[in-house]
C-alpha cells in the first residue's frame, strides 16, 4: 500500500513544519518526514530550532540571566537574597520541559491539521517520489508526492583541527547539555551561537575565552552596535580574542589545550575544560536526494533554487537552512508559507530585505535593513538618528540602561533604510520597525505615531525624532 | 477677481533675476505680505511678497527661469483654486456630484464647499502620518499623487517627489496632469546660470562618488569679478606688521564703559577703519579708482568691510566712514554681519566703496594677499593677532603682532605711496593717540 500525498515535506523544523501546516490549511494532503531523535531516542518534531537550537538556548539564557540579575542587581532594588546558588540539573530539566512542550505542541498541531507524521529519514528519489525509511526500523517505503518541499535544515560545521568528540570538544548541541558550567570554557567562533553559549556559561561561573578568526567583531552588524557590544560583553567577563586562528588541539583525559595564532600571528595556547566549536553551520544535503534524482546544488553546497524556492526538478521546492540566505528560523518559516501558497495556486513572496536579525545576549542586539557601512558602500546618502537607553524612563526604572537605538533613513525621502538596536528587549522592539519598513515608512511616520509611555518602544520613537534633530529627551547634535 | 504678481523693478545695474525658489504652489492659500518667491540677482536675493490675501491661480515661471523687471510671475485669485481632476485618476474618489472630473483644461476656480468635500473624500483612505502632514500643509489632493507604496499606498517619498515635480512643471494656466509621472526630475530648461537644484551625482568607476554642483548666481558673479580684477589691474601686495599692544591696552581699559555708553562692544575693526581713513587722507591716491583712462579721486571715504555670508563673500559699504565715531563703526559692521547672515543686505549696501578692508584673521589667517574689489585701487588685509617676540629698545619682548597686507593697483598707486600708506596705518595703530591728534 503506497502512500500518496499532494505535498510531502522533508524536515519538521521551523521551515518544514510551518510549510506543512500551511499546506494543510490550504486544503492540500500533506505528510511530513523528520529524522530528529532526542536524547532519549524518541522522534521529536521541531528540528534544530525547537530541540537543540533557538528554544533550549533561550531557556538557558533566561535562567542564567536571572541568576546574574539576582547576584548583581537585586541588592540595588533593596532585595536581600542571602546565599545565592544555582542547580544546573534543574535548569536543564526546565529547559527540557519547555522543549518537550513545544515539540509536543507541533505534534498536536500536525494531528489537528491532519498532517501525516512520518518519523524517519526521507530521501528524494526523483520528481514526485520520496523514499521514507521509518525510525522504527521497518522496510523503506516509496511515497508518491505531487509536490515535495525539502527542508532538512543544517548542521554545525566540523573543523579539521578540532573534531567534535561530544565530551571535551562539543558543538552547540553538546554545549546546551553541560551538567555543570565548565571551569574554563574555550569557544571557537564569536558569532551569534558562540556569544549566546558563552554568555550562558559565563554567567554561571565559567571563565570564557572566545577565539574569533575575523579581526572585526560582529562584522555583519552596524559598527556602532558592534563596538558597544564588544565593550559590554568584555565587561561581562567574556574574553573575546579577535584575529585568532585555530591551529590544533591536544586532549588529555579532562582538559583540552587549544593552539592558535593570535591577531599578530604569534602562536598561543590556552587550556580549557571544554571546547565549543561554533564556527557556523552547513546545509544538510547528505543523503537528501538519491544521485539519480540529480538535485542541483549551488557552488556553496546549498540546494540551488530560484527566487520562488523552486529547485531544478519540477514541483520540488527547497526552503530553510538548506538553501541560500540567512540561517534564521523565521526566514525558513516564511519561505515555507510562500511555497505552500504557491503550490496552492496563490501568489506569495518573501521579502528578504526586511528580515530582522537578533542576537540573544544581554543586552540583546537586533537589526533590520542596512547598516551605515552598507549605505556608504552603496553610495546612498543617508541621515541618522540615535537615542540611548540611558535616556529612557522605562529603561531606568527597569535598571536596563545599557544600549542604543540607531535609525538610518534616506537623506532625500526620509524613508527608513535600517534600524539597529543594542539593548534590553531589542528582539521585541525591532518588530515595530520591520512593519513600518514593509510599508515604506519614513522616520516621520514613526515620529508621528504615538508610543505608549513609559515603554522601551519610546526609544524607537525618539530615535526617529533624532533623525530630524527633534528628539525631545536628549540634546540634539 | 484676480491680482497680478510681477517682478519688482530691478535696480539699474541689475539686468535680470533668476527664480531661486517658489514658496507656494498653485492652489495654495496666501496672506498679504507672505513671501511667494525668491529672485536671485548678482548681488542679493529678493523676496516677492503677496500683494493681497488670496489663492494662487497661476504660476508662470519655474525655478531656474530668468525674468526681467515687471514680468508677470503669478496670478492670485480671491477664490479657492482647485486643480481639475483629469478623467483617469488612479484612485476612485467618492465625492459630491459637482466635484466629478471636469473636462476643461484650464485651472478651475470653484467655491469653498466643493474643495472641502474633495478633501473629505480623499481622507477616506488611510494616510501615513507623514503623508497626512504633507497633504495638510501643502493643500495637496492625495488622489492626484502617484503612489509607490504597498497596495498603492502613498509614502512620504511619493509626496516629496510629487512636490518636486510640480515645482518643475511649467504652469501657464494649465492644471497639473494626474497621470503617473516617473519620479525622475524632468529636464532643466537651459538658462545662463543653472540652479542649485540640478545637483548630479556621478559615480566614478572605482566606486568613489563625485558631486557636480552648478555655481549659484552669486558665486558665479563673485568668480567673474575676481578674475576680472586680476586681469585688469596690475595687482601686487606690500606687507608690514603692526604691534597692537597699545590698541589692546585702550580696549581693555575702556571696554566696559564703551559698551555701557554705546551699547556695542569695542572691537578692533573701528580702530582699523579709523586708521585707514586717516591714512587715506594723507595718501588720497589710495582712495582713488580707475575709470577708463582717468583716475578718479573720491572726496569721500566709503569703506567696504568684507563679510562672509552663507551664500558667499559680500562687501557691504560703510558710507562716509570719516564722519563716523568708533561706536558707529562697530555698530554698522555688526549690522552688516547680521544682515549678511540673514540674507538681508540691500543692493545699496553693496554698491560703491572707495577702499576695502578684509579680515582673514578671524578665521586664523596669518598672512595673505587679498584681491582688489574693482573699481577700487586698494584693499587692506588684516590677519590673526599672535603674541610674538620682537625687539624694542634692544630688548626682546613679547607683543601682540599682526601682519598687514595691502594689495594695490600699480596702474594708479606707486610702490612708494603704497608702502608709506601702510606704514602710516601701522604707526597710527601702534600709537592710537596719533589718531586723535591726527599726526
Amino acid at each position: 500500500m503506497s502512500k500518496s500525498f499532494d505535498v510531502v515535506v522533508i524536515g519538521a523544523g521551523p521551515a518544514g513544519y510551518v510549510a506543512a501546516i500551511r499546506c494543510a490549511q490550504l486544503g492540500l494532503s500533506t505528510a511530513c518526514i523528520d529524522n530528529f531523535v532526542s536524547r532519549d531516542g524518541l522522534p521529536s518534531l521541531g528540528g534544530t530550532c525547537l530541540n537543540v537550537g533557538c528554544i533550549p538556548s533561550k531557556a538557558l539564557l533566561e535562567s542564567s540571566e536571572l541568576y546574574v540579575s539576582a547576584k548583581h542587581d537585586f541588592a540595588g532594588h533593596g532585595l536581600v537574597v542571602g546565599q545565592l546558588s544555582f542547580d544546573v540539573a534543574k535548569m536543564q530539566a526546565r529547559k527540557d520541559k519547555i522543549v518537550a512542550t513545544l515539540t509536543g505542541g507541533i505534534e498536536s498541531l500536525f494531528k489537528s491539521n491532519k498532517i501525516t507524521n512520518l518519523p524517519g529519514h526521507g530521501k528524494l528519489l526523483g520528481a514526485g517520489r520520496v523514499l521514507h525509511t521509518s525510525a522504527d526500523g521497518g522496510p523503506a517505503e516509496e511515497i508518491a508526492a505531487k509536490h515535495v518541499i525539502l527542508a532538512p535544515g543544517s548542521r554545525p560545521v566540523d573543523i579539521g583541527p578540532a573534531p567534535v568528540d561530544g565530551d571535551l570538544v562539543v558543538d552547540s548541541t553538546g554545549a546546551l547539555e553541560f551538567k555543570a558550567p565548565p571551569k574554563r570554557l574555550a569557544i571557537i567562533g564569536a558569532g551569534v551561537i558562540g556569544l549566546e553559549l558563552g554568555s550562558v556559561w559565563g554567567r554561571l561561573g565559567s571563565e570564557v575565552v572566545i577565539l574569533e578568526a575575523q579581526s572585526e567583531f560582529l562584522a555583519f552588524c552596524d559598527n556602532d552596535i558592534s563596538r558597544q557590544a564588544l565593550k559590554s560583553f568584555t565587561k561581562q567577563g567574556l574574553d573575546i580574542r579577535l584575529g585568532c586562528r585555530l591551529t590544533g588541539i591536544k586532549k588529555t583525559k579532562r582538559t583540552v589545550t587549544v593552539s592558535y595564532t593570535d591577531g599578530e600571528g604569534v602562536p598561543q595556547e590556552l587550556v580549557a575544560d571544554k571546547l565549543i566549536v561554533a564556527v557556523g553551520r552547513r546545509p544538510n544535503t547528505d543523503g537528501l536526494a538519491a544521485p539519480e534524482a540529480q538535485l542541483a546544488l549551488d557552488d556553496k553546497g546549498y540546494v540551488d533554487i530560484d527566487e520562488h524556492c523552486r529547485t531544478n526538478l519540477p514541483n520540488i521546492y527547497a526552503i530553510g537552512d538548506v538553501v541560500r540566505g540567512p540561517m534564521l528560523a523565521h526566514k525558513g518559516s516564511e519561505e515555507g508559507v510562500a511555497v505552500a501558497e504557491r503550490i496552492a495556486g496563490l501568489s506569495s513572496h518573501v521579502n528578504y530585505n526586511l528580515i530582522p536579525y537578533v542576537i540573544y545576549t544581554q543586552p540583546e542586539i537586533a537589526w533590520v535593513g542596512k547598516s551605515e557601512a552598507g549605505l556608504k558602500a552603496a553610495g546612498i546618502e543617508y541621515k541618522s538618528g540615535s537615542f540611548p537607553y540611558a535616556a529612557s524612563g522605562r529603561a531606568l526604572a527597569m535598571g536596563q540602561t545599557e544600549g542604543i537605538v540607531k535609525m538610518l533613513v534616506d537623506a532625500k525621502t526620509d524613508r527608513i533604510l535600517g534600524v539597529h538596536i543594542f539593548g534590553h528587549a531589542a528582539s521585541e522592539l525591532v518588530a515595530e520597525v520591520v512593519v513600518a519598513m514593509e510599508f515604506g515608512a519614513s522616520s516621520e511616520d514613526i515620529a508621528r505615531t504615538i508610543h505608549a509611555h513609559p515603554t522601551l518602544s519610546e526609544t524607537i520613537h525618539e530615535a526617529a525624532l533624532a533623525v530630524d534633530k527633534r528628539a525631545i529627551h536628549i540634546r540634539n547634535r | 477677481m484676480s491680482i497680478e504678481v510681477k517682478v519688482p523693478k530691478l535696480p539699474e545695474s541689475v539686468e535680470d533675476a533668476t527664480i531661486a525658489a517658489w514658496h507656494k504652489r498653485v492652489g495654495d492659500k496666501v496672506r498679504r505680505n507672505e513671501n511667494l518667491v525668491d529672485l536671485e540677482t548678482d548681488k542679493v536675493v529678493l523676496e516677492v511678497p503677496a500683494p493681497a490675501d488670496g489663492y494662487i491661480a497661476e504660476i508662470n515661471f519655474k525655478v531656474g527661469d530668468v525674468v526681467k523687471s515687471d514680468a508677470l510671475l503669478a496670478v492670485l485669485s480671491d477664490q479657492v483654486v482647485v486643480s481639475a481632476a483629469a478623467p483617469a485618476t488612479p484612485k476612485p474618489v467618492t465625492a459630491s456630484p459637482q466635484q466629478a472630473a471636469m473636462p476643461e483644461k484650464s485651472a478651475v476656480v470653484v467655491n469653498l464647499d466643493q474643495a472641502r468635500s474633495a478633501e473629505r473624500a480623499s481622507a477616506k483612505e488611510v494616510l501615513a502620518p507623514s503623508v497626512r502632514r504633507l497633504v495638510d500643509e501643502y493643500k495637496l489632493d492625495p488622489g492626484q499623487i502617484p503612489s509607490s507604496g504597498k497596495d498603492g499606498r502613498l509614502t512620504k517619498a511619493d509626496v516629496l517627489a510629487y512636490q518636486d515635480q510640480q515645482n518643475q512643471l511649467k504652469n501657464a494656466g494649465q492644471p497639473h496632469p494626474t497621470v503617473a509621472i516617473p519620479v525622475s526630475k524632468p529636464e532643466i530648461v537651459a538658462t545662463p546660470v543653472p540652479t542649485p537644484e540640478s545637483v548630479t551625482k556621478v559615480a566614478a568607476h572605482s566606486g568613489r562618488t563625485e558631486q557636480r554642483v552648478p555655481m549659484t548666481r552669486l558665486r558665479a558673479r563673485i568668480a567673474e569679478r575676481l578674475v576680472m580684477a586680476q586681469q585688469t589691474a596690475a595687482m601686487l601686495t606690500t606687507f608690514n606688521e603692526v604691534n597692537l599692544a597699545e590698541v589692546n591696552a585702550l580696549r581693555y581699559r575702556y571696554k566696559d564703559k564703551f559698551e555701557k555708553d554705546h551699547g556695542t562692544r569695542l572691537g578692533y575693526m573701528s580702530f582699523y577703519v579709523k586708521a585707514c581713513v586717516e591714512a587715506l587722507k594723507r595718501f588720497p591716491v589710495v582712495n582713488a579708482s580707475v575709470d577708463g583712462n582717468d583716475i578718479v579721486y573720491h572726496g569721500y571715504f566709503d569703506i567696504g568691510i568684507a563679510v562672509a555670508a552663507p551664500r558667499g563673500l559680500v562687501v557691504p559699504i560703510l558710507r562716509d566712514a570719516d564722519q563716523l565715531g568708533f561706536a558707529q563703526i562697530e555698530k554698522g559692521i555688526r549690522d552688516f554681519s547680521e544682515k549678511a547672515k540673514n540674507g538681508n543686505l540691500s543692493m545699496e549696501d553693496l554698491t560703491g566703496g572707495t577702499f576695502s578692508i578684509t579680515n582673514g584673521g578671524v578665521f586664523g589667517s596669518l598672512l595673505s594677499t587679498p584681491i582688489l574689489n574693482p573699481p577700487q585701487s586698494a584693499i587692506l588685509g588684516m590677519h590673526s593677532i599672535q603674541d610674538r617676540p620682537i625687539v624694542v629698545d634692544g630688548q626682546i619682548v613679547i607683543r601682540p603682532m599682526m601682519n598687514l597686507a595691502l594689495t594695490y593697483d600699480h596702474r594708479v598707486i606707486d610702490g612708494k605711496d603704497a608702502v608709506q600708506f601702510l606704514v602710516a596705518v601701522k604707526e597710527l595703530l601702534e600709537d592710537p593717540a596719533r589718531l586723535l591728534l591726527q599726526v
